[in-house]
Order: structure tokens, then sequence, then C-alpha cells
């Protein structure tokens, strides 16, 4: 008898293959999206812990210099001496020919743990690692990049993050050039009971506890944040999907259910079949869409490490690892799902009489107070983000400042609509016109799901492309402003740099210095830059957002400092503040300058003043200023009669294409990610007109009888579509617009540091609305066909049969 | 003493191998046979004090090495170690990281039932580690062996001696009885048949007095230690698989240094006899014999701890019995070390070190 239920139950989804399609792509769908987004993100915070585990040996305590400069060799040995078991560290960037790298130079003996993998594997090993020429131990990729530009060894280590080398603390030394000069210390775990107090033994130095959270890490929450809240907007909206199809085929199995009851099921067995039976379909599809997730994940994976790299310098490598905990997220999601959307009909099934008529309900009855309270709800929650949005502070205050618009613009959708519908159904005198419109409120309940996520969809696709634009036309903007000189040019070393600055001033107009060294200030490690303010390039192009009067004059002067727009935000500086430098020196901060793309704080101060107070300060890049019609000439001689290698040598026009292409890499994760949310509510559309088409011909069968022929309810039907579509539009521009606005003002802020203007395309919207026009469209056309060739039995039944 | 010097042989085999703990070599192919620019022993050179009791980084290894047989207050025996390893990658003592000098600390207590051990490690030319000749100071990290002020005596006649390591630790004062012995040939030490040489002093007279800490408690010892000193840079012959080395101080007073070196030719022995007030006494290559008595189980090895040492010459027949059989210093280079009694033609107590077992 359970299993001739089951059976009976089960051939339902036999007869309509469509609506199982639905239930399980719809599922599917949500939870590859959902569990792509977790994989990309799974893979690279475990990017950032092994980086970080290498890197800054982050799980042990460190000692770290106070002022920000560095620690003398002398206080390594005295702590050494009075018990402390601790290592030294020097680091820094480095360039091997044209190859960055993070040098980290580590003593061997006394180091705690292995390095990054890395175990001295044969004989002469440490006397290899400690001896002339030294070895570098890198990351695969890395190694492949430096083979031809140094003559150290290279050893590959599997840990190791691209674009890093550990090397011995002494080759480190001669390399950075630090004389002694160390970065910091790691205290190792074991050490002495009784050891001598820090602060008495070493006043200059402070002690860093272990555990603190990688810095990129911290870097990309918001980057993060973003993809999961993408990640669940899409899951949510394939939920709408899933809900649409489950009531509907309850609705449809209302007769089967009546049946067996009657036939002595119980009500606890029926229960327990629809459950089991739900509980097997969300397993299958959480499987299928863990599977396209995976597919999803390393579609956009390359485009994620990308951004990652682009926006924060976060090295994320592009493949994937198949990890458990998304695994197991994704299904854990997709049967949560499937519960949470079915309960409700669960709920009513238990609670349908025995012997009642066994007529479908009207699914979508009409719920005027429901839609009230809705309307109530979404009020609540835009005023809500007004208030956060005006008196808020914080990243996270952003995000609930957008969950709060977006999910109170959806709530509102239908009663708004509702309203809308109501006018123009006062307005029309016709009688089919009057039916038409009041038709279409009685469908709103029905398809209020699938329009709220159409307009979460729409109003996301609005507002991030309304981003994306701005941020890409500010930064295209702001690239031209800022690459001035035509060429840019990087000595192989020292001797070449000098021979350079001897050589260029007689072959071009003027030579700018692009020197930096790393410190730090106000407690964060940045680069402070050095700029040849006399020269009018600065003068003329450099995008200041504020500055003093004679802002050049000061800097030129060593009087001043700029500051970019990161830091001055994140540390709330203003105008007139004196900013204390590494090496004890303080200057006023004269100005404050965009600098977009750069994640971390910078400043910037005079050439001369630079080079005085950091005379070790690497001399090896520059801008050259030249008429732009010989910059290709002089590029040419630069390389055969100088002898830079050409890679050396970077011309304006194809630093902006690289620049260009990395911005538009960046946001290319979120371009895809767009249109898979979009994908998903065109289908939620679909399926949710697919399930009122079912249910609706007891509206429709009267209609017929009254004289409509089955073309023109047909046409009807797609015309009520537009209309909805369209009234969704129009609500979806300005949500969106009111996103692109906390995108831009408020997360960014948070998250970059720095603040765009908005600027408005309406074109990107009429694009945006064809293509959601075709999806509706396409939603439409198969209830349509079915409607339009409907026999006019079947239509009449519905006088006869179960009515 | 050759023993000593084919440990920091090991030991420098070992670190150019790898950090991890490696089993000794079958032989010591591979460390080169030549000197690779470093000095060269030359007899006939007078050492001069205080000036080489500090470090000679031409010379690819040199060590200060104490250790010291300690009766406790409580009554029990204990033994010490203290040593300090040189051993340079390249010539020269530049300052800063890339100085090529790798210095080893070992230190050890021995009881009848416990054997404790640390090493330390260090690079020089940063103040890590190092010796200085006058006042005299040798130190890696806070382990230290110092000079006391002591005015018109050698730097050495005089000095303080602490470590510490897991569980335990020991500050000990160092005060000659007797004056430094030179030995071998004025302190040319030929080390084999082949020629092979050291430069290679001793100061085995030390009154000691001080505490050691043994797992929390601290316990007043006094004894007797031996401090031996050596430099050289040529390596052992390739057939030398390890070695036994004895300090002996004979309760007559007089010492005794004596080792062999295990080969594939029957060993090569050497031996000093050091009178009571401090005459070398150096033996003929094969006055010593050396025969175990008896093996220990450590790990998965048998090291014959007890042994028949014989010096025919001398009339000296005794049998030495460990303080403690499993002495083993699990470093780096693992070797065995530690106080033994003895009894026989004469009594006493003295230091027993082994390798490549």
């Amino acid at each position: 008898m359970f299993w001739t239920a089951a059976t009976a139950l089960l051939s339902h989804w036999r007869c309509r293959p469509i609506q199982f399609a639905t239930l399980v792509f719809g599922l599917s769908l949500a939870t590859a999206l959902w569990s792509g987004v977790q994989a990309i993100n799974a893979e690279a915070r475990a990017s950032y812990a092994r980086a970080a585990s290498v890197l800054d040996q982050n799980a042990l305590t460190q000692l770290v210099p106070r002022d920000g400069n560095s620690i003398p060799q002398a206080t390594f040995a005295n702590l050494r001496r009075a018990g402390w078991n601790i290592s030294p560290v020097i680091e820094g960037d480095h360039r091997f020919g044209n190859v960055r790298v993070r040098l980290i130079g580590i003593d061997p003996l006394t180091t705690p743990g292995k390095v990054g993998g890395f175990e001295p594997d044969g004989s002469n090993d440490l006397a290899a690692f400690v001896s002339q020429p030294g070895v570098l131990i890198v990351s695969q990729a890395t190694a492949l990049k430096l083979s031809s530009h140094t003559d150290m060894q290279i050893k590959i280590a599997p840990d190791i993050p691209d674009g890093a080398a550990f090397t011995d603390i002494g080759m480190a030394e001669r390399i950075l050039e630090r004389r002694g000069e160390l970065s910091r210390l790691v205290v190792a775990p074991d050490q002495r009971p009784d050891l001598p107090a820090l602060d008495r033994l070493a006043p200059e130095i402070a002690i860093k506890p272990p555990g603190d959270r990688p810095d990129v890490a911290q870097l990309t929450d918001s980057f993060h944040l973003n993809l999961t809240a993408f990640g669940f907007l899409a899951f949510a909206v394939g939920l709408f999907i899933v809900y649409a199809t489950i009531g509907l085929a309850f609705e449809q199995r209302r007769a089967t259910f009546r049946t067996l009851r009657s036939l002595g099921v119980s009500l606890s067995s029926l229960t327990l079949l629809l459950m089991t039976e739900l509980l097997v379909l969300a397993f299958l599809a959480g499987l299928v869409g863990v599977m396209i997730g995976y597919f999803v994940a390393s579609l956009l994976l390359p485009g994620v490490a990308a951004t990652l790299q682009g926006l924060y310098g976060a090295s994320v490598p592009g493949t994937l690892t198949i990890r458990p905990e998304w695994w197991a997220t994704g299904l854990v999601v997709a049967i949560a799902g499937t519960i949470g959307s079915s309960a409700q009909s669960l709920w009513q099934v238990r609670r349908m009489p025995l012997l009642t008529a066994a007529q479908p309900r009207a699914w979508a009855r009409a719920r005027a107070v429901g839609i009230r309270l809705q309307l109530l709800g979404g009020l609540v929650l835009l005023i809500t983000s007004a208030i956060l949005a005006v008196f808020g502070h914080g990243l996270s205050t952003g995000f609930a400042v957008l969950g709060c618009l977006l999910l109170g613009a959806a709530l509102m959708l239908p009663g708004v609509l509702s309203a809308f519908l109501a006018l123009l159904q006062r307005q029309s005198s016709h009688a089919l016109v009057t039916w038409f419109w009041a038709d279409t409120r009685q469908q709103l309940p029905g398809l209020s799901l699938a329009l709220m996520a159409l307009l979460l969809a729409l109003a996301a696709n609005i507002g991030v492309g309304t981003m994306v634009s701005s941020f890409r036309l500010t930064f295209i903007g702001w690239l031209d402003q800022r690459l001035a000189a035509e060429l840019y040019l990087t000595a192989r070393d020292e001797n070449e740099a000098s021979r350079l600055r001897a050589w260029l001033p007689a072959h071009s107009t003027s030579v700018l210095p692009i020197w930096s060294v790393e410190g730090d200030v106000l407690g964060d490690r940045l680069q402070i830059f050095g700029a040849a303010a006399n020269d009018s390039t600065y003068r003329e192009n450099w995008p200041l957002l504020l500055g003093t009067a004679d802002v050049w004059d000061r800097v030129a002067a060593g009087q001043g400092a700029l500051v970019n727009e990161q830091l001055w935000r994140g540390k709330k500086l203003s105008i007139g503040n004196e900013l204390a430098l590494p090496g004890g020196w303080s200057v006023p901060v004269v100005g404050i300058y965009s600098d977009y793309g750069n994640p971390r704080g910078q400043v910037i101060v005079g050439i001369d003043a630079l080079a005085a107070h950091y005379p070790n300060v690497p001399k090896l890049r520059y801008g050259v200023r030249i008429a732009p019609a010989d910059a290709p000439a002089l590029k040419e001689r630069m390389t055969s009669e100088f002898g830079l290698p050409a890679e050396n040598v970077i011309d304006q026009a194809s630093l902006k294409r690289q620049s260009r292409a990395v911005f538009d890499q960046t946001f290319a994760v979120t371009g895809a990610l767009n249109v898979f949310t979009l994908g998903v509510a065109g289908f939620a559309m679909f399926s949710s007109l697919l399930t009122l088409s079912g249910v609706r011909l007891p509206q429709l069968a009267p209609v017929w009888a009254m004289g409509i022929t089955r073309r023109d309810l047909a046409l009807l039907e797609m015309l009520r579509t537009l209309a909805l579509w369209l009234a969704t539009f129009v609500v979806a521009v300005p949500v969106g617009l009111g996103l692109a606005w906390v995108l831009l003002s408020i997360v960014n802020v948070e998250a970059f540091g720095w603040r765009l203007p908005m600027r408005i395309f309406p074109t990107d919207w009429l694009v945006l609305g064809l293509v959601a026009l075709a999806a509706a469209i396409v939603s439409v056309v198969i209830p349509l066909r079915r409607l339009a060739t409907i026999g006019p039995s079947d239509l009449l039944r519905v006088f006869a049969n179960e009515r | 003493m050759n023993g000593r010097r084919t440990l920091a042989v090991l030991i420098s085999a070992a670190l150019a191998m790898a950090l991890p703990a490696v089993a000794i070599p079958q032989g010591f192919a591979g460390l080169g046979s030549t000197a690779d620019g470093f000095a060269v022993p030359h007899p006939g050179v007078p050492l001069l004090f205080p000036a080489d009791h500090g470090a000679h980084p031409d010379f690819r290894i040199e060590w200060w090495y104490v250790t010291a047989n300690l009766q406790g207050e409580d009554g029990a025996q204990y033994g010490v170690q203290w040593t300090l390893f040189r051993s340079a990658l390249a010539p020269g003592n530049q300052s800063g990281w890339s100085n090529p000098q790798i210095w080893m600390g070992h230190a050890a207590v021995t009881t009848k039932g416990r054997h404790f051990v640390a090493e330390k490690l260090a690079r020089g030319g940063v103040g890590q580690s190092g010796v200085e000749a006058q006042p005299f100071s040798a130190w890696i990290d806070d382990w230290e062996m110092k000079g006391l002020p002591n005015p018109g005596a050698d730097p050495l006649d005089s000095v303080s001696l602490h470590a510490t390591g897991k569980d335990f630790g020991y500050a000990l004062d160092l005060s000659a009885k007797g004056p430094l012995v030179l030995q071998g040939d004025q302190g040319y030490s030929v080390k084999s048949a082949e020629g092979q040489a050291s430069y290679y002093y001793s100061q085995p007279f030390y009154d000691v007095s001080g505490s050691l800490d043994i797992a929390g408690k601290t316990v007043r010892v006094t004894g007797k230690a031996w401090l031996d000193r050596e430099w050289s840079s040529q390596p052992l012959a390739k057939d030398q698989t390890g070695w036994e080395w004895f300090s002996l101080h004979l309760d007559t007073g007089e010492k005794v240094m004596a080792f062999r070196l295990r080969d594939s030719r029957g060993g090569y022995t050497s031996a000093n006899w050091i009178s009571a007030d401090g005459k070398p006494m150096p033996l003929p290559p094969g006055s010593l014999e050396v025969t175990p008595v008896r093996s220990a189980r450590i790990g998965d090895r048998d090291v014959p701890v007890a042994w028949r040492v014989r010096i025919p010459l001398r009339g000296l027949d005794v049998t030495t019995d460990p303080l403690n059989d499993h002495a083993w210093m699990a470093t780096t280079t693992p070797y065995w070390e530690g106080p033994v009694t003895f009894t026989g033609s004469s009594a006493g107590r003295g230091y027993l070190e082994m390798t490549g077992y």
C-alpha cells in the first residue's frame, strides 16, 4: 500500500516533465550560484591563510618596531643573550630584472618550523642556503619568471605564495641593502620560563600577538561579502522558483491526496511520503547544483583572481580545489531551501479535511491584507535603509542599507503594482479592459514572487552596472591625468640608474624620478613616494581632491606631504595635520589625491626630501617627458643605444592599455554574476507563468465562453505579461540607482577607501530592458502556446469537472 | 682529543647536510680532503695566551669544551657538559648576516637516572654567539662561559659557566688549580698516521662549585672540571667511523687524556699522561688499549658503555663505569657523552665520549 501510494504520487512528475524539470533545475540553479560563490570564497580565503602562515608566520607572536623603522641587529643579539628565543626576518620588495618579488630573508639556524613546505633535502643544502650565491625558495610560477634574472639557485617549494621568495637573511640583507636593520623578529613557541621583560630590554619594539587576521583577508572582506551577497541573491531568486513549483505540484495533486487518504493511507504516511519525495529531489538537485556550482566557480575564478590581484594585490591561484566545506554547505542549503519553500504546502496537506471536494483552491487567491502588510513592511525597510545611510558607519552598515533597500523595494512591489492596476481598472470603461486589469490584479499574488525576483535582478543589474561604469569612466579619466609621462623606465640596478640620470636629460624634456620607500605611517605599512614637484607635469596633471594653494611648492620644498584618498579617509586626516614619517621626521599634510585601484594608503613627499631622509631609497624608476611624437624614437634609442631591455621601457599608451585591461578584468566577474542572476530571475518568471497558466483555466474559461477567441485570450495574456514586466522595470530603475548610490558612496568608501562620482547610463538600461523583455517573452511563450492551442473541450470541462 | 675534533667535523658535516637530525654517516667522504682556503696547523708555532683563547676564524673548526664531574650536597653524583663549537663555511669573520661562521652550543646535565640535553645554533657576525679572549667570554644566546676578574692570572683561570635547557640549568664557578696543558708537541697535536693535526691545549685542573637546577629543584655541587680547546681545518681519514675518548681525573691528582679512532685497520690511538703539577707526558701511538666490557641498548643502537682502558707503559689498567648508561646526546649529530667512574690500578672519575654508534 505504501509503495502503491508512493508510485501514485510520483506518477505526477511523469505526467508533467516540464514541471519536474523546472523544480530540479530551479533548485540546481539556486544551489549552483550559491555553492559556486562559496567555492570561490573558500579558495581565496584558503589562499590568504596559506600566504599568511607562510609569509608572516602568522601563528606566532612577533616583535615589531614601535616607530615603524627597523630593529637594529644589536637588539636581536641582546634579546637572544637575555634568553628570548626569537628569529630575525629582513624583508622587502626587490626587482630581479623586471620581476618584482617580496623577498623574505630568514635565519635558518633560529627560525621556528620549516618554511613553506621547504625542507633541506640533500647534502649541503644549508651550506648552499647561507653561502654565496644563495638560494631563492619560490613557487613554481615565480620560479618560471625568475629563472633568467638571477644567478641565485632557485628551489621550488609547494606552499610559497606567488611573488614571494625566501632566502637567507644574509642574502636579503645584501640585496635589500639593509645593513643589519631587521624588519621583525619571530618569537618561537618554546621559550625559557623566566624571560626578562621586553620593555626593559628593548623599549623600541612592540609585541604583535599571533592570529591577527592576515591583512589581505581584511582588505578583501568587502569583496567576498559582495560575492556572497550576489550568491545569496541568486539563491533567493532560485527559491522563488522552487516555492512556486512545489506549490503548483501540491495543488495539482490534491485529488490524488484525497483519493489516497480515502483508500486508507494515513496522514502521517502521506506526509512522510511527500517529505521523502522532496528530500530526495532536493538532494539530487543539490548534487547537480553543486556540480554546476563547481563549473561556474572554475569559470569565474580566473576573473576573481584577476580582481583580487588588481584591486588588492592578493595572489589567489586561478585553479579550484574541491573543498568539503562548500560541497556540504551547498547540499545543506539546497535541502534547507526545499524544506523552507515546501513548508507551507505540506502544512496545507496536513490540514486538509479528508473528504472535502478536491477542487483546486484558487492557488493564486488575492490576499489584499497580505499585500497591504507587505507594503507596510517594505516601507519600514526603506525608511530604515534611509536612516542607516544617513547615520550609519562601516561596511556592514553599507550592506545593511543595501539589504533594506532591495528587500523593502521588493516587498513593496506587489502593493505598488496592485495600486497601479486598481487605478487603471477604475480608469477603463470597456468591460474587457476592466476585466483585463482586474484579472491582472487577481494574478498578482501568484506572480508577485517572480516579479520580486525580477525586480531584484534588474535593480542589481542597474545598480552594479552604474557603479562599474561610473568607476570605469572616472578611472580612465584619472589614468589619463595621472599617467602623464610619455615613457616609464626601470633600471636594472643602481649603476644603470645613475647612467640613466646622466644620459636622459640631454634626450628628453624632463625626467621624473619615481622612487619609493616602504615604512610605517600611522600604524600601517605603506609606500612613501617622492615626486619632482617642481616639474609642471605634477602641477598640471596630478589629480588632487583637495589641497592648499601652494601645495606643489610646499611639497617641492620638503615642507608638505600629499596623502592619497584612502589614507585621508581611513585615518580621518585633514589638511594641515602633521604626519609622522619613518626615520623621525614629520611634515604637514598639504593635499589629498585620488588613487583608484590601490588598496593601501600612500604618501608623496618632495623627491629631495625623500632622498635626504632615506638615502638608501632604490633609484631605479623614472618617468620621461618628451614630445609625444618623439617618444617611439626615444624608446628605440633607450634599447639600442643605452642598452636597457625593451621590457624595462613602457610607453604611456601601453601602460594605459594594461591598466584598462586590468580594470576590465577586475569587473568581469561582476558582469558574469549579473548575467547569472538575471538568468535565474528570467527562469523564475517562466516557472511562475507556467504555474499560473495551469491553474488559470477556471478564470479564462468564462471569458472564452463569452465569446473572446483563444487567440485574443493569448494576446491578452502576452499583453499582461508585458505590462507587468514594464511596470517592474520602471520600478527597478530608481531602486537600481539607489543601489548604485549606496555602492558608490557608502560601500566603496568603506571597502576601498575612495568615493566615486555617480554617472548615469540610460543606454545601458535600455539594453538591460531589452534583455529582460526577451526573457519575459520567452517565459510566456510556452504557456501562451498552450492557451492558444487548448481544446475547447478542455475549456468546457472547467464548467463540468470538479467545479 | 682527536675525538672532539672529529665530533666538530661531524657537526659541520651535519650542518652542511640538513638541519633535522641525521645519522652519523659511515665515513667522512664528501667533506673535502683539502682545507679549501682555510689555514692549517704547522708544527713549531707557539700558542700565545690569552690571544689563542679566542676564536680562530681562518680555521674550519674549533671548540671550547668543558666537562665536569660533580657531587651534590645531597650526596649524588652529577655530570655537566658545556660546549661551544665553531664551524666555518668559509674562512673569515666579517660583521653582519653574511658571516660564514656557524656556532653551535651543547649543554647537558647527567644524573644517575636522567640525562638532560639542549642545543643551540647561531651565526657569527651579529653578536648572537662568539668568543672574546680578554676579558674572556664565550657565549651563544644566554649560555656563557665568562672570565671572572682575576688580575695577573690567565683569563681562563677563573670562569663562570652558565646554561639552561628544558627542565635543567646550571651556574658553576670554575677555578684552575694547575696550569694550562699543551697537548701533543707544544700544542701541535698530530692526529693520524697520515699526519693530520690540530692546535690543542687543555685546562684539566678546575675545581668547581655552584648549583644545578634539575626539574625545578636546586642542588649545590662541587667537583672537578676539564676544558679542552682545539682548532683545525683538516678532516679525518676516509675509513674512520667513530671514536672513544676519555678524560680521567685520577685520585692521585694526575690526569689522563686518551682516545681511540676506530677504522678498518685496528684504530688510531693516542694518550697523554699529565702529572699532578701539570706536566704533559705524551705517550707514543699504540700505547693505549681499549676494550668494551658491557653494552647498553639505547633506542635502536647497542652502545658499549663500560670499557677496560689499559696504558701498559704507565701501568694503568682500569674499568670505567658510566653514571648513567643513557647519557645519549640527542642533538643534530647524536653521540654519547657522560660522566664515568673507574676502578682498577687507579681509581677516579672522568668523562667518556663516543660517536659512530
